[in-house]
C-alpha cells in the first residue's frame, strides 16, 4: 500500500467572492473565470500534490444560501452530503462579510469542517475596512486565511492551513473510531456488497460527525426558545434515521424541516404513516414557533441567523465599510444610462465583431499561405496515388480550411471573457431584462443567450442558475439560434468571398437575425408548449473590476486548446470520411474517353491544348465525384437545397455539419479539392466559391449563411439538451431548427429573386 | 410605502417582506429583510428592473417584487 492520503476540498461561497480565481491558484487548473453571479454552474476538478496528499479540489456553484429552490444550491449542497468532503473552504467575500457570513453559518450548521478563506483582502485595505480576523477566528471555531484571488496571493497559506486542518482532525482519529467502531461496523454490513471503499466513506462519514460532537465550530444559536425545540426534533430525526448520516448531520435536517424544505421533508419522511413520531414531532415543533413568535418557522429561522451573524459582525467589525461600489456608480451613470446604455451596449456588442473580423484577417493570410504552402512542398515531394491524395486534399485540405479561423475564434472570446470578468455582463442583463421579460424570459436568462455567442455547451449547461424548469427549457431552446463561433468560419467565408468591405456589417446582421428570431421563437413557445409566467428576478450587480490578464489568458487558451482539439479529432475524421466517400468507388467507363482526347491535345503542345487539357480533367474529376458516394447523396440533395440557390457540394457539407459547424467548412474544403492538382496557383475555397460556373450567387450565399445559423444544433449542444431537459426536447429542437432554417432561407432566397437581387 | 416608490437617492428601513416561497426566500437570502436599510439607485432604462443598494452591494430587483417589499422612509 502506498501511503499517500487522497483528500477532498470543496469550495463554496457566493457568487463573485472568487470562487474560481481561488481554485485557480489552488490547482492551476484551466478553468473558466468570470464576473456574474453563476457562471459556474458544473462542479469542477482539479488536483494538486502537496506533501503526503493527492487533493482533489471542487468549485461548488456560487450560492447566497443553500435552500431547494435553486438547481445551483442544491447542487452545491447534495455534493456536501454526499460526497463527505474532507475540509470546505469557504470563499469569504471580505468586502461584504455580512452577506458572505450568512453562507457561512448554513455551512457550519450541515457540520462540515470549514476555513474561512477572507478574498478581496485588497478591496478590505483599499476601502479602510478593520476586521478582526483572529476573533473571527475565534467565534467561529475556523481557520481564517486572507486572499488575494486575483494576485493569487495567499494561496500557499490556504493550502498549508487546510492540511494542516484534515491533519491535526484525524489525530483523534483512533478515539473516535474506537467509540463508534461497533456501529459502523454494523451499518458497513448492512450495505451489500460491503466494498472496502463504502466501508472507508462510511468510517470518514462518522467521523465527522464525531468530530462535530466536539463542537470545532459552536452551533450556530436562534436564541434559547428556538434552540430547544431545534434540539428536541434533532434528536427525533436522529432516532428516526437510526443514526445513519446517509442524509447529513441530524441538526441540519432539523432546521431544514422546520424551514418547511420539500426535498428534505421527502428524504426524512418518506411516508407520513411510517414515520408517524417525526411528523407529529415536526408538526407540534411548527405550531410552537408559529404561536410564540406570530412568524412562521422559516421567517424566524431566517431572521434568526441573519441576527447571529449580525452579532459577529459586529464584533469583529472595527471599521464600518466605505461605500465600494462608488466607482462602478460612475461607470453605470453612462453604461445603464436611460438613453445611452443601449447604443453603449450595441456599440460594445458591434466592436467586438468587428475586431473579431478585421483583426483576425492578418493572422489568418498568414495561416492560409502556410497551408497552401504545405500543400505544394508535399505534392511534389510524395509519389502520386491514393495514399498522397488522402493527405493532401483530404486531411489538409480538411484540416486547413478550418484552422485558418483560429485567430477569429480566440479574439471572439477574449472580447466574451474581458465582458464577463470586468463585470459587464450583470449590467447587460439589468438592462435587458424588461425586454426579456417581453419573451417571457428574465435577464438571467440573457446571460446564459450571451454566453451562446461563444459556445452553446456551456450556455445551456449555465442556465442551470433559472430556478424554474420552464424558464430553463426555454432558454436552452433559444441558445442555439444565438450565433456560437463554429459557426463564424462559415460567415467568414461566405462574406469574405461575396461581400468584400461590408463583411463585418454582414456578419453582425446574421447574428442581430438570429436574436429576432429567437425573440419570436421565444414569444410563440411562451404562448403555446411553455405556458406560464417566468419567475422573478432578484440579481447582484457585482462591482466593476479589472479583469486580469492571467484569467483572461485562461479563458483564451482554453478556447484555443478546445479548437485545436477538434481539429484533431472530430474535423480529421470527419474529413478522412468525407474524403473516402468522395474518391471511391473509382468510374471505370466514363462518358467520353478522357485518356485518349488528353493524349492528343498534349501532343499538340500549344496553348490551347493545355487549357483543353484543363477542362477535360476537370470535367472528368466531376465524372469522377459524381459516380462517388458522395456525389450520390449530393444527387438525394440536390433537389431539397437547390431551391435555397445552394450547390450539392453546400447540401453535403451542411449534413456533415451536424458533427461541429466547423465542419461545414472543412467539408466544403475536401469536396471543393478532391482531383485537383495541387501547386502555388491552387484556387483558394473563396475563388472556387465565386467561380461563375461551379459558384454559387451572393444571395445564394446570404441564404446558406442565414441556413447555416438556423439549422440543427450540432451534437455536443444536442447532447447537452437532452442532458439538460430531455429526449423530447432534443428531438423538438432538432425538427423546429431544421425546418425553421429551410423556410426562412426559402424566403430569403425566392424572396430576394423575386425583387431582383 | 412599497420599495417602489423610493426615488434615486433615497433610502428607506424595510418593515416588512410580502410574498412566499421561492421568491420571499431569495429576497431574505439576499439581505432584504425587515430592519434593513436599502437605498435606491436608479431604474433601469425601461424603468424596470430597479437597482438597489443594500449593506455593501448592489442588487437589481424587478418592480414586481420591489412591491413586495414595505419600507419607510429615513432621511
Ligand atoms: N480585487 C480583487 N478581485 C478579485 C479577487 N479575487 C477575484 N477577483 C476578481 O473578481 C471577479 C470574480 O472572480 P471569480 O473567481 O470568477 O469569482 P466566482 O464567481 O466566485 O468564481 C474576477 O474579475 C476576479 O478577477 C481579489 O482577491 N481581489
Ligand atoms: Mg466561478
Amino acid at each position: 500500500m502506498n501511503d499517500r492520503r487522497q483528500i477532498k476540498i470543496a469550495l463554496a461561497g457566493n457568487p463573485n467572492s472568487g470562487k474560481t480565481s481561488i481554485f485557480n491558484g489552488l490547482t492551476g487548473a484551466h478553468q473558466k473565470v468570470a464576473n456574474f453571479p453563476g457562471v459556474t454552474v458544473e462542479k469542477r476538478v482539479g488536483y494538486r500534490k502537496y506533501g503526503n496528499y493527492d487533493i482533489m479540489f471542487v468549485d461548488l456553484p456560487g450560492t447566497y444560501s443553500l435552500t431547494a429552490y435553486s438547481l445551483d444550491e442544491k447542487v452545491a449542497r447534495d455534493y456536501i452530503i454526499n460526497m463527505n468532503p474532507d475540509l470546505i473552504i469557504n470563499v469569504i467575500d471580505s468586502g461584504n462579510l455580512q452577506r458572505s457570513l450568512y453562507l457561512t453559518m448554513q455551512l457550519i450548521e450541515m457540520g462540515v469542517d470549514i476555513i474561512l478563506d477572507m478574498n478581496m483582502w485588497d478591496e478590505v485595505m483599499e476601502n479602510g475596512i478593520e476586521i478582526d480576523t483572529d476573533k473571527l477566528s475565534k467565534l467561529l471555531g475556523a481557520p481564517v486565511v486572507k486572499t488575494i484571488g486575483s494576485r493569487s496571493q495567499g494561496i500557499d497559506r490556504l493550502l498549508k492551513t487546510s492540511v494542516a486542518l484534515i491533519e491535526n482532525g484525524h489525530t483523534d482519529q483512533d478515539e473516535v473510531e474506537t467509540e463508534s467502531e461497533a456501529r459502523t461496523e454494523k451499518e458497513t454490513k448492512e450495505e451489500t456488497p460491503s466494498s472496502e471503499k463504502g466501508r472507508r466513506r462510511r468510517r470518514r462519514s462518522m467521523h465527522d460527525y464525531h468530530r462535530h460532537m466536539h463542537h470545532r465550530h459552536p452551533p450556530v444559536s436562534y436564541g434559547p426558545k428556538l434552540d430547544d425545540v431545534v434540539k428536541t426534533l434533532s434528536e427525533e430525526v436522529d432516532h428516526s434515521c437510526h443514526g445513519c448520516r446517509g442524509c447529513g448531520n441530524p441538526r441540519w435536517l432539523a432546521i431544514k424541516l422546520l424551514e418547511g424544505d420539500q426535498e428534505i421533508k421527502k428524504r426524512c419522511i418518506p411516508s407520513e404513516k411510517e414515520n408517524i413520531a417525526l411528523t407529529t414531532r415536526l408538526e407540534e415543533s411548527v405550531e410552537h414557533i408559529k404561536t410564540t413568535t406570530n412568524e412562521d418557522p422559516e421567517m424566524v429561522i431566517t431572521e434568526g441567523r441573519y441576527g447571529y451573524v449580525a452579532g459577529i459582525v459586529r464584533e469583529v467589525m472595527k471599521q464600518p465599510p466605505r461605500d465600494r461600489m462608488q466607482f462602478s456608480e460612475h461607470i453605470d451613470q453612462l453604461v445603464t444610462h436611460r438613453l445611452l446604455g443601449y447604443p453603449i451596449f450595441l456599440a460594445i456588442m458591434w466592436l467586438i465583431f468587428q475586431t473579431t473580423f478585421k483583426l483576425g484577417t492578418y493572422p489568418m493570410e498568414w495561416i492560409d499561405a502556410g497551408v497552401v504552402m504545405l500543400q505544394g512542398a508535399l505534392a511534389s515531394i510524395m509519389p502520386a496515388g491514393a495514399i498522397s491524395d488522402l493527405i493532401i486534399q483530404g486531411v489538409i485540405g480538411g484540416i486547413g480550411s478550418v484552422i485558418i479561423f483560429l485567430p477569429n475564434i480566440v479574439l471572439l472570446f477574449l472580447g466574451i471573457s474581458i465582458l464577463e470578468d470586468s463585470g459587464y455582463m450583470a449590467r447587460a442583463a439589468f438592462i435587458m431584462d424588461k425586454l426579456m421579460h417581453f419573451l417571457g424570459l428574465h435577464g438571467k436568462s440573457f446571460i446564459p443567450m450571451l454566453m451562446g455567442f461563444g459556445c452553446g455547451v456551456p450556455a445551456i449547461m449555465s442556465t442551470r442558475t433559472l430556478e424554474s424548469p420552464r424558464d430553463r427549457i426555454l432558454t436552452i431552446l433559444i441558445i442555439p439560434l444565438m450565433s456560437c463561433s463554429a459557426r463564424l468560419p462559415v460567415y467568414i467565408l461566405f462574406t469574405g468571398a461575396f461581400f468584400g468591405a461590408a463583411a463585418g456589417n454582414v456578419i453582425f446582421a446574421i447574428y442581430i437575425i438570429g436574436i429576432l428570431i429567437a425573440v419570436l421563437a421565444a414569444r410563440l413557445m411562451r404562448k403555446t408548449i411553455l405556458k406560464g409566467d417566468s419567475l422573478p428576478f432578484v440579481m447582484e450587480l457585482p462591482p466593476y473590476r479589472q479583469p486580469t490578464i492571467k484569467s483572461v489568458a485562461i479563458h483564451m487558451w482554453e478556447r484555443t486548446k478546445i479548437y485545436l482539439r477538434k481539429m484533431g479529432g472530430i474535423i480529421l475524421i470527419a474529413s478522412i470520411i468525407l474524403w473516402v466517400l468522395g474518391y471511391f468507388p473509382k468510374k471505370s467507363e466514363y462518358s467520353i474517353d478522357y485518356e485518349t482526347q488528353i493524349e492528343q491535345y498534349r501532343f499538340l503542345e500549344s496553348e490551347y491544348s493545355e487549357q483543353k487539357i484543363a477542362e477535360l480533367e476537370a470535367a472528368r474529376a466531376t465524372e469522377d465525384l459524381d459516380y462517388s458516394v458522395i456525389g450520390r447523396m449530393g444527387g438525394i440533395v440536390e433537389p431539397i437545397v437547390s431551391p435555397l440557390g445552394f450547390n450539392w457540394q453546400m447540401g453535403v457539407s451542411l449534413i456533415t455539419g451536424f458533427v461541429a459547424k466547423e465542419v461545414v467548412v472543412s467539408s466544403l474544403g475536401v469536396l471543393y479539392q478532391i482531383g485537383e492538382e495541387h501547386d502555388e496557383q491552387s484556387e483558394t475555397l473563396i475563388g472556387v466559391l465565386r467561380d461563375p460556373v461551379n459558384g454559387i450567387s451572393k444571395l445564394g450565399a446570404f441564404a446558406f449563411m442565414i441556413f447555416v445559423l438556423l439549422y440543427t444544433p450540432c451534437v455536443a449542444v444536442i447532447v447537452a439538451i437532452k442532458r439538460e431537459a430531455g429526449w423530447k426536447w432534443m428531438w423538438f429542437s432538432i425538427v423546429f431548427q431544421t425546418t425553421l432554417a429551410w423556410v426562412v432561407s426559402f424566403i430569403v432566397y425566392q424572396g430576394g429573386h423575386l425583387f431582383g437581387l | 410605502m412599497s420599495l417602489n416608490d423610493l426615488k434615486p437617492g433615497q433610502s428607506g428601513k424595510v418593515i416588512s417582506v410580502a410574498g412566499q416561497g421561492a421568491i420571499r426566500r431569495r429576497l431574505l437570502d439576499l439581505g432584504i429583510r425587515s430592519g434593513e436599510t436599502i437605498k435606491m439607485i436608479k431604474a433601469a432604462p425601461l424603468k424596470d428592473p430597479l437597482e438597489i443598494s443594500l449593506g455593501n452591494g448592489h442588487i437589481s430587483i424587478r418592480r414586481s417584487e420591489a412591491a413586495l417589499i414595505e419600507i419607510k422612509v429615513v432621511s
